[in-house]
């Protein structure tokens, strides 16, 4: 099939960046979107153009960087779909196809469609963590731990870090992220003692790396290609409220 | 042989003797030590947030060193670990169906065909169970059962049920466990993490690893980063074949430079070939994706009995089908081990009877199951697996029978390290699937989560803080030092050069030549001739490449291209020296499978009088150097493998 | 948003039964607005009860605003930069007109008060018959008043089927089966609330009150 794609094309952080039109021919149904690229790139090399640059690493949906904003949607049409896993299938002869980077402030343009998510990094790195240093684990069948919470910790833990849900949000928030990990570890009885100063710690590290407020939308769970659940934001609100409360600081409480 | 020269065997590799259960307690005990108030003063690089990398950087800062962590990917929760489906090995005997930690040791080492060392896979097996309750302490969701303990399952053929699994995301869940402890190290400003560098030299001075000269992806910044040691944990070099299960960004230039600057390349020619990836599609192909090996347990292996036959699978009869695998091994069936599915499948399609486009392919029919299971049930056990199988080939699984074919998965081969994991440069400690000391020359199934992080959480940080107690005799460097400025000065120059050739052809056409002629000829089948034959391509391609590839823009800002370019050249080198070794290697043994070392009935041949050591190449520049290390089995008895 | 929000939902209630008072005639509407403003009474003077509610209901309107007003902010300064292809949307409706629509709301709020309330733009205007200027207000002639009421508490409903919900939701409510739950609520108490309010306009409209 026949595409015409228009591309964001931005030289660095500096530059203002514009949508520039290219065609590509010949695109083969069973090729994966990065391949299409791919194929645009190695075009582009030989008539002497800069490739577009766009993250990508394990190409089957699960290491988080690939991040295109495919005709306004995160990742593209498809359900539960990273854009290495999206097919063109998906796509028809013809089709005219919007590829723009991740926008928030905290996701800053590096290049063409790849951006900063360090900021991600830094909401774990401010409590997104169980401190339990090497050689100081219990032996691991001390604690059980229900099989619906530990299952429910999972579904909040198969987030991938991507940022759809940055993207895809109207406020630019990155509460889904946030409340994936809070919700992972305040599900296990392991992570109950850091539980009250994790999401305090968490939740404002998001708000200082300049995401928007959640206002309860959901168009990042509609957005996240690993079903990580809308409700998670509830638990994160639920353990954020009472880790505000003068409560949760006292001892036996 | 006219490829290369032999050089003196290696005599020690460190390992303490005496009886095996004893070795790593004797180690550590004899370990020296640092007091915990000099540790701060000491800096440890580690290059790669792997498994390996990631649990390394996070325990070294625990103990108080300060650490310098780097990745090229953009955050360090996205290193290739996280791709790992099935499961982590550990002998906590929680079944109570027979296992412990000699069981472990006595399998790994029998998996690796008799190419690995009995006293690291001895130790690899006693920290395994420590590893989980350290993953668990750091809130990894493992797979449970409904009274709340851990469930395990049998794996990859194993006849205990020692795996312990997250879904199929367990390798996700624990590199995610690592990434939040070296997180949480970086928040308290004890690990600098650097995402977005690359390694592009290591920095040797006065015979000790010193630091590394890396580029800044997003700046093109060359910068020298110096240190008191360097680890390496930067994965695997399956990339060389161009398509593999492995991330697009995989390389082999880390390990590369360091075998470069003197650290040995140790049996580069083991691969491990995965039998069930999906079939390349065209000529677009970029990347194989790998369906897990637990498909075997209900799919039926089979391709046409006649050659071409281009009818659809539903229209082919019974008995014109030929289910090669329950054929040729009654006993095992579909699930025999990795490397003998692979050949066995390559094997029907080399005569013509594969399906799909080219050929090479061969069915995974679950109508069998679907009939005795119900699709329910079906759905249960692989809906995510099928899925995602319809979301890349358009075809749907429970109606047309799926096809696999094997795609090349981990290298078991990497830089040598003593049991110290202390390569032959000073300084330089390797981790993870970058050393290659214990899977030998097959790799089993959910071992390697356990080899990389026993390296980082449990074997590194107790044997480099031996190493790390004699610092204060190193030679002081900085920036300013000759061999620093050399080692700078080096990585600029082979960037000017790749951006000044401006030739004709891209980085990924080169890339793609080189991996047809590594996966025609030092794959899953290798011969002398085919061998030497592909020592002559890659050797004319390099020259090519040096004189005609194109690498747009400039160094610059962020340049995927040059980046590629780089890796790219390491890996003409590197598939070369794989030739060699496997030319040299004159049996057939795991993953490597020499034609003319066959028995009989078409199976692995070893030599254990001639093979039983391993190769440790040496760097000159010109012929590489051989150096044997004799292996010993004092308590695993070298037997022929056999799956009839 | 979500405890000013509350405040504001429990007067909306009050303020709808009260109004369907109407139809227990002139008599007992007009009667039951005296009584109002003498709520308290003894213990407080005529008109206090009422002014101490409105100023709470002030402040929570300015809270609701402001705090509206912040998260739009961030919002704004979080996307500096818009996408070229719009965004698409797949979730409801409601939750994305929430900010347009309390602008809509806040200005129907300032024209009632001056209509039924201080009685400057009601054609009749008289403090002592409130029943009369129900009617006279909603009358078939002023048919784009009653029109401008529908709008304005369609809007009202909208906001309030999102913002029922939310308000759930950051309070904590946390499960997927009470996420199906405070949705479906939402949803009705939106619908209730909005037909309570539209029956007086349209009983006027109509003839069945006059």
């Amino acid at each position: 099939m026949n595409l015409t794609l228009r591309i964001w094309r931005q030289r660095g952080p500096e530059d203002k960046g514009r949508m520039v039109t290219y065609q590509v021919d010949d695109v083969s149904p069973d090729m994966s979107f990065l391949e299409m690229l791919d194929v645009l790139n190695e075009r582009l090399i030989l008539q002497g153009e800069e490739p577009v640059a766009f993250d990508h690493d394990c190409r089957e949906g699960i290491c988080g960087m690939c991040s295109l904003m495919i005709n306004g949607e995160a990742h593209g049409p498809q359900r539960g779909t990273t854009a290495c896993q999206l097919h063109m299938r998906q796509f028809s002869d013809g089709d005219t196809i919007d590829i723009e980077p991740w926008r928030a402030r905290a996701f800053p343009v590096v290049k063409d469609l790849v951006v900063n998510r360090n900021a991600f990094d830094k909401i774990i790195a401010a409590g997104g963590y169980i401190t339990a240093p090497t050689g100081s684990a219990p032996e691991a069948h001390s604690v059980p731990v229900a099989k619906n919470n530990a299952d429910a910790a999972f579904e909040s833990a198969a987030c991938i870090g991507c940022g759809a849900c940055v993207a895809a949000c109207p406020n630019g928030s990155g509460m889904l992220f946030t409340a994936a990990k809070v919700t992972q570890l305040s599900l296990l009885p392991q992570g109950q003692p850091e539980r009250y100063t994790r999401v305090i710690g968490m939740v404002d590290a998001h708000d200082e790396a300049g995401f928007g407020g959640c206002t309860n939308i959901g168009e990042c769970a509609a957005a996240c290609p690993k079903g990580i659940p809308l409700n998670t934001i509830g638990r994160l609100n639920r353990d954020y409220l009472k880790a505000t409360s003068k409560r949760a600081g006292t001892p036996g409480s | 042989m006219d490829l290369y020269t032999e050089g003196d065997p290696i005599a020690d590799t460190k390992a303490p003797d005496g009886p095996i259960e004893t070795r790593w307690e004797r180690r550590r005990f004899e370990a020296k030590l640092v007091n915990p108030a000099n540790r701060r003063k000491l800096t440890v690089i580690v290059v790669g947030t792997g498994l390996a990398g990631g649990s390394a950087a996070a325990t070294l800062a625990e103990q108080g060193y300060h650490v310098k962590s780097y990745c090229y990917q953009d955050s360090p929760r996205r290193a290739h670990s996280i791709a790992a489906q099935g499961g982590i090995n550990a002998a906590k005997n929680y079944r109570n169906d027979g296992d412990s930690v000699h069981r472990l040791f006595y399998d790994t080492v029998k998996g690796g065909d008799f190419r690995s060392r009995e006293s690291n896979v001895h130790r690899l097996a006693e920290v395994s169970v420590n590893i989980i309750d350290q993953c668990v302490a750091q809130g990894v969701p493992f797979a449970r059962e409904y009274g709340g303990l851990l469930d395990t399952r049998s794996f990859g053929g194993a006849q205990v049920q020692r795996t312990f699994y997250a879904r199929g995301q367990t390798g996700q869940q624990l590199l995610l466990g690592a990434y939040q402890a070296l997180e949480r190290q970086i928040g308290l400003g004890n690990v600098e993490m650097n995402a977005r560098h690359e390694m592009l030299e290591l920095v040797v001075v006065d015979g000790r690893a010193r630091g590394i000269v890396v580029r800044d992806l997003v700046t093109g910044e060359i910068t020298t980063e110096l240190a008191d040691a360097v680890v390496l944990a930067s994965g695997g070099y399956g990339n060389v074949f161009y398509l593999s299960t492995n991330a697009k960004g995989c390389n082999v230039t880390a390990s590369w430079r360091a075998h470069r600057k003197g650290a040995h390349f140790a049996n580069p020619c083991y691969t491990q070939i995965h039998p069930t990836c999906i079939p390349v599609s065209g000529d677009h192909q970029s990347k194989l994706t790998l369906m897990s090996e637990s498909l075997r347990n209900d799919g039926r292996v089979w391709v046409p009995k006649a050659k071409g036959d281009n009818r659809a699978p539903k229209d082919i009869p019974e008995d014109e089908r030929d289910y090669y695998l329950e054929r040729i091994y009654p006993s095992f069936g579909n699930l025999v081990p990795r490397d003998i599915a692979s050949r066995a499948a390559k094997n029907v399609c080399d005569e013509g009877r594969g399906v799909g486009p080219g050929g090479l392919g061969v069915y995974l029919d679950f109508a069998d199951a679907i009939q005795r299971l119900g699709r329910k049930a079906i759905e249960a056990k692989y809906g995510n697996l099928f899925e995602m199988y319809e979301r890349i080939t358009g075809d749907d699984p429970y109606e047309v029978p799926m096809r696999i074919y094997p795609a090349v998965h981990y290298t078991m081969g990497g830089l040598w390290v003593d049991y110290d994991l202390q390569s032959s440069i000073p300084g330089l400690f390797v981790i993870g699937e970058a050393n290659f000391s214990d899977h030998g020359a097959n790799r089993l199934g959910a071992s390697a989560l356990m080899q990389g992080l026993a390296d980082g959480y449990f074997v590194l940080p107790n044997t480099l803080p031996n190493y790390l107690a004699n610092a204060g005799s190193f030679e002081k460097v900085d920036a300013s030092h000759p061999d620093v400025v050399a080692a700078r000065a080096a990585v600029e120059e082979r960037i000017q050069k790749l951006l000044s050739i401006n030739g004709d052809r891209t980085v990924d056409s080169f890339h793609r030549e080189l991996g047809q002629i590594m996966w025609e000829h030092c794959g899953m089948e290798r011969t002398e001739a085919g061998l030497r034959k592909a020592i002559d391509e890659i050797r004319a391609l390099r020259e090519q490449f040096w004189q005609r590839v194109r690498v747009p823009g400039d160094g610059e800002g962020l340049n995927q291209s040059l980046e590629k370019a780089g890796r790219v050249a390491d890996f003409f080198e590197l598939a070369e020296l794989m030739c060699i070794d496997a030319l040299h290697r004159e049996e057939s043994c795991g993953g490597h499978f020499r034609a003319e070392h066959q028995t009989p009935d078409g199976e692995a041949q070893r030599d254990d009088d001639r093979f039983a050591y391993v190769a440790a190449w040496e760097y000159t520049g010109d012929q590489p150097v051989l150096h044997k290390e004799d292996l010993q089995f004092e308590y695993v008895h070298p037997t022929q493998r056999s799956y009839k | 948003m979500a405890v000013t929000g509350i405040l504001l939902v429990l007067f909306l209630i009050l303020h709808m039964l009260g109004n369907l008072k109407v139809f227990t005639g002139e008599t007992s509407f007009d009667h039951y607005a005296h009584w109002l403003r003498e709520i308290g009474t003894p213990l407080l003077p005529s008109t206090w009860y009422l002014w101490i509610q409105r100023t709470v209901l002030a402040v929570a309107v300015l809270a609701h605003i402001g705090a509206a007003t912040v998260l739009s902010m961030r919002a704004h300064a979080a996307r500096p930069v818009p996408y070229a292809h719009r965004r698409k949307i797949h979730v409801n409706y409601a939750a994305r007109t929430m900010r347009w629509g309390g602008v809509i709301i806040l200005l129907f709020v300032i024209y009632h008060i001056l209509d039924l309330t201080t009685g400057h733009l009601n054609p009749q205007g008289d403090p002592a018959n409130p029943y009369g200027n129900v009617v006279a207000d909603f009358a078939p002639e002023r048919w784009y008043v009653t029109l401008f009421y529908v709008l304005a508490l369609v809007t009202l409903g909208f906001h309030l089927r999102h913002g029922a919900f939310s308000a759930f939701r950051s309070l904590g409510q946390q499960t997927p089966k009470g996420e199906r739950r405070a949705r479906s609520a939402a949803l009705v108490f939106a619908v209730v609330l909005v037909a309570g309010y539209l029956v007086v306009p349209f009983a006027v409209l109509t003839g069945l009150v006059a």
